[in-house]
């Protein structure tokens, strides 16, 4: 990564302006030009230090169901409990993290009623007590992260 | 939260999110693309994400990084205890801050007393630490205990994807 590699990052990380040459207008921003930015944006992803660009939807507004729980797994079965909720669609994230409760996933379903039943068969696969917390106010979503 | 897609609008918000979901193709001309597969112009192509831009429906047209890959390697979820008749202002407050990437208030529970949430992200151990110890400073004696859950492995990360049933 260099210089601009990084100028690059921080700038599409703000967003592609919506203008009718999108890419004309970074180039003249960032003193390149729309094929060098392209090429660089290929290898930032085909590398691997972007995962993705493209629109960010606010899913959510979209319809569906959402929420974050969270279960306190015992050490001895911490990878078998990972995988069985790795084999679940509905579970978007899953992180492992230092705390009684120690492990805490995102559920994305198409209803409520999905949400409901999505926790219960969890709760039946596992055998463990589980933790809902669906967000009641959202003050701030918006990841930055300077390369 | 829920909200039923009924717009005539919507339709074309869904054939977006399939069209685009992996990512925006590394074109010149990304708006010509995108107007021939919905079969619109580009002119009202253009229109469209102004739009939804503007609803917030489509937050932006950007770059996801690994931020893993950049050096941010902490993250800790922050969690506090706030007094209720304090979270407006202390909500919003704590969402504020540059380091804070996602806020949100969610229940308590008989074994679970935090109402607060804030996402915190660092390149080191210690600057993650900092940061809880100004989120501590900013919410004074509104709150009554705080905890920060550092995440040590990403057990699975797919993303939240449309719901199967609207797809």
């Amino acid at each position: 990564m260099d210089d601009l590699d990084r100028r690059l990052i921080n700038r599409l990380q703000l967003g592609l302006p919506l203008v009718r040459h999108p890419w004309r207008v970074l180039a003249a921003e960032l003193e390149s030009s729309s094929n060098e930015l392209l090429e660089r944006l290929h290898a930032l992803l085909a590398d691997g230090v972007l995962t993705r660009f493209g629109p960010m939807f606010d899913i959510e507004r979209l319809g569906g169901a959402f929420t974050l729980a969270a279960l306190a797994v015992p050490e001895e079965r911490f990878e078998e409990v990972a995988e069985q909720l790795q084999g679940l669609p509905e579970v978007a994230h899953n992180y492992r993290r230092e705390h009684a409760w120690n492990m805490w996933f995102v559920l994305g379903c198409a209803s409520e009623q999905g949400i409901a039943e999505t926790l219960q068969r969890i709760e039946t696969l596992t055998g463990l007590p589980l933790l809902n917390l669906p967000k009641e106010e959202t003050y701030h979503v918006g990841l930055y992260f300077p390369a | 939260m829920s909200v039923c897609i009924s717009r005539p609008e919507d339709t074309l918000i869904q054939r977006l999110i399939v069209l685009t979901q992996a990512g925006l193709p590394l074109l010149e001309d990304p708006w010509a693309w995108l107007a021939e597969q919905l079969g619109l112009n580009i002119d009202a192509t253009l229109d469209l994400l102004k739009r939804l831009q503007a609803e917030g429906a489509i937050r932006r047209i950007a770059a996801v990084p690994n931020h893993y890959r950049l050096g941010y390697r902490h993250n800790g979820m922050t969690v506090w205890d706030v007094r209720d008749t304090d979270m407006p202002r202390l909500g919003a407050l704590i969402g504020a801050q540059p380091f804070v990437s996602h806020c949100y208030r969610r229940p308590r529970r008989t074994d679970w007393r935090y109402n607060l949430f804030a996402m915190v992200h660092g390149r080191s151990g210690d600057e993650i630490n900092n940061y809880r110890e100004h989120l501590r400073y900013l919410l004074g004696d509104a709150c009554g205990a705080d905890e920060m859950l550092v995440s040590s492995r990403i057990l699975k990360k797919t993303g939240l994807r449309l719901p199967p049933a609207s797809r």
